[in-house]
């Protein structure tokens, strides 16, 4: 065998000393959670069904019949996460250490569409789970793919291998998981790695030290060998440490947390369900539910397609100068405006305030103490308030659903007249309730919502109304009145 | 490919014939390229028209399917329903499944709205006491005639193509309504499907049916203060 001496040189390659760092594990580590999906995957292939009838039990059985089939499908679902995590972090890290610059653009490149195939296989992933979340999120999907113009259509047919979300469509996005996107991430993990061990690991980045084409390489093989370190074992115990304590992290999320689902059948006549995306989608869903209706189409179909040649024209623009991130404050800020962004949506999107919450009215109480010495009118309104529905979209007392808002202190932004016109017209994303509430109901409801507001404040006033009732004398404005001050007792 | 202007002596003479020779060698490798697309080509167009199966079939994807007898949907009264996809796999197994909703309107005339949210496909649920449809995933809100009460969606609840025969009532239904899907549907509640599919669909707001002062319940338009 002719092998050593090649794998030799891979292996004891010398690396500049400042890349033996703690912020070089990630790209390892993103390399052996990928190994260990392919070896989760693979046994739990062993068993899965990939047939829309049969796909849900067998994964019922996976976690409940057959012996640590639960903790199998937990590390693959949960080495998922990890590995979406830990590559947006080398991602990260290769962005703000300018390692995509001359000469591994092409690294940077391939990259771009790992971290594509790899949010692929996520989502792809959460279709096998195929329950009421993969199968509503397929139609998601479908309705995405349905707003291109012209051939929407007949993509949506592609996508799903036929009409509808049914078998076609789960044998369709299994090929996708199984062959088509692990196979072609596979090539490029093996064209990237041979990449960085061909142009070297990046050099720790200096201030000052500008990459020009004419002088980087004989710059970085003097620095490789004279102040240089061979890769195995200068370097790689660093990576190796991390990898053990991510694959470690996996296994201890997945038997403490056990796998994901599957929720409940993919029966879509069940509609009784509140179809949420897994975790790293979560931002998308919450961008959908803000976007105005009359910017969503152009806003999706464009956005990503711009965002992924931004991506992919980086090195290309930006190939030389300076690598250090103290000379960089656009790259640092734009790093740190997209965490913060992608921070809030995701935690936006884990209690979905834009959904109304659909048993609300029947399921959260209306206060006690909303209730105590009102009249028989006002409690009947607090009846008709939970009964129209009112509770899934406005909390009183901290219970019910977020749209709207919050009416526990309504009274003191609007008057009685104000309320009727708002319940009867709506306005302001409010459905008009004038076909739904009769004149009865109305008053019922608006005088109990006329109590809603905490004793220390005053009710809404309506100044227009005041001044007729002054003959024409408008009142004292609030500075004049004193207001914002404390007053004294 | 400068050198080829020096003289040719007899080395040069050599080095000519052996790029000649060469040259054979490339006709013959490019012989063995072109064979190999020719074959490729004709392995690959049945797999494209495989691939592309579920585009090439589509119109047959649409049948009438029998909901059930027109008079047991009570005018004033919308009614969950569920019938079994016409066009499907023995594998399906629950996702054959299509649920709908059947409004029989005062007057007793009939529409039936997809359970596919507008915006992007949830299954909206209906309310009978606010006579609301409200959708689970981002908010989408309906009235009862299945037009856009609030929320993302840029237009009304899906309707199905229907008709009354022999006290049955039918829908055309078959495919997943999108909103470039001509298979759902008309874009408005109030106006016949079209009924040949076009491969176009302009998203329009219906036409309103009321004043011009009372056309905006509903709408992002705050009508506080």
């Amino acid at each position: 065998m002719q092998l050593e001496a090649p794998i030799k040189d891979a292996a004891l390659h010398p690396v500049p000393k400042s890349t033996a760092s703690w912020w070089y594990v990630f790209g390892s580590a993103s390399l052996v959670l990928l190994i260990l999906q392919i070896v989760t995957g693979v046994l739990l292939g062993l068993v899965y069904t990939p047939s829309a009838a049969n796909a849900w039990n067998s994964l019922e059985i996976l976690n409940h019949e057959l012996p640590l089939g639960w903790f199998l499908r937990a590390m693959h679902g949960w080495g998922s996460n990890f590995m979406v995590a830990v590559v947006l972090i080398h991602m990260a890290q290769v962005f703000l250490f300018g390692a995509y610059k001359f000469p591994r653009e092409l690294t940077w490149i391939l990259g771009v569409f790992m971290l594509l195939m790899t949010l692929g296989m996520a989502f792809t992933g959460q279709v096998l789970r195929f329950d009421q979340d993969a199968y509503w999120g397929l139609g998601i999907g479908a309705s995405i793919v349905g707003r291109i113009p012209w051939i929407g259509g007949q993509l949506v047919d592609f996508m799903l291998g036929g009409p509808m979300i049914n078998g076609a469509t789960l044998t369709r996005f299994f090929a996708l998981h199984v062959f088509i996107i692990p196979g072609t991430l596979l090539v490029f993990t093996a064209l990237h790695v041979w990449m960085v061990l061909k142009l070297g690991v990046n050099d720790w980045p200096m201030p000052g030290r500008i990459v020009r084409r004419e002088t980087y390489l004989r710059e970085y093989h003097e620095l490789a060998h004279t102040d240089g370190i061979p890769f195995v074992p200068g370097a790689v115990w660093k990576d190796l440490v991390f990898s053990a304590a991510v694959l470690f992290a996996v296994a201890f999320c997945a038997a403490l947390f056990g796998p994901y689902g599957p929720k409940g059948v993919p029966d879509p006549a069940i509609i009784s369900t509140v179809p949420k995306p897994d975790f790293f989608f979560l931002w998308i869903y919450t961008v959908l539910s803000f976007l105005p209706p009359e910017l969503e189409t152009p806003f999706i179909l464009i956005v990503p397609v711009v965002a992924v040649a931004i991506l992919i024209a980086l090195p290309l623009v930006a190939g030389v100068g300076e690598k250090s991130w103290w000379r960089r404050p656009v790259a640092v800020f734009s790093v740190m405006f997209i965490a913060v962004c992608w921070g809030v949506l995701t935690d936006l999107g884990t209690y979905t305030p834009w959904s109304p919450q659909m048993n609300a009215w029947s399921a959260a109480p209306v206060p006690v103490s909303y209730l105590r010495s009102r009249t028989p009118l006002e409690r009947q309104g607090a009846n008709v308030f939970q009964e129209k529905q009112c509770r899934n979209c406005h909390s009183i007392g901290g219970l019910g659903g977020q749209r709207g808002p919050r009416l526990d202190d309504v009274a003191t932004r609007l008057t009685e007249d104000q309320m009727i016109r708002q319940v009867l017209l709506g306005g302001g994303n409010m459905p008009a309730y004038g076909s739904a509430l009769s004149p009865a109901e109305t008053t019922a409801l608006v005088r109990f919502l006329v109590t809603l507001r905490p004793s220390y404040q005053p009710p809404a006033s309506d100044a227009s109304r005041q001044v007729v009732g002054q003959a024409g004398v408008p009142p004292l404005s609030a500075v004049e009145r004193g207001g914002g001050q404390t007053p004294v007792r | 490919m400068d050198e080829k202007l020096s003289p040719a002596g007899p080395e040069e003479q050599a080095r000519r014939l052996e790029e000649e020779r060469v040259t054979r060698r490339t006709f013959l490798m490019n012989v063995g390229i072109a064979l190999n697309a020719v074959v490729a080509l004709a392995i690959a167009t049945p797999v494209v028209a495989y691939l592309f199966g579920p585009v090439l079939r589509r119109k047959d994807y649409r049948n009438w399917v029998t909901l059930g007898n027109a008079a047991d949907f009570h005018p004033g009264e919308t009614t969950l329903v569920t019938f079994r996809n016409p066009y499907q796999n023995s594998w399906d197994g629950e996702t054959a499944n299509v649920p709908a909703y059947v409004r029989c309107s005062e007057d007793g005339r009939y529409t039936v709205f997809a359970i596919n949210c507008a915006h992007l496909g949830c299954p909206v649920r209906w309310f009978s006491e606010s006579q609301l449809f409200m959708c689970p995933c981002h908010g989408g809100i309906y009235y009862a005639d299945g037009s856009r009460a609030s929320g993302p969606p840029e237009r009304g609840l899906f309707t199905y193509e229907m008709k009354v025969e022999d006290g049955k009532l039918m829908i055309k239904a078959g495919q997943l309504p999108t909103l470039r899907n001509q298979a759902s549907t008309s874009p408005c509640p109030s106006t016949p499907a079209s009924t040949s599919p076009a491969i176009v669909t302009r998203i329009e707001s219906c036409p309103s049916t009321k004043g011009p002062n009372s056309s905006e319940p509903g709408t992002s338009a705050s009508t506080i203060g």
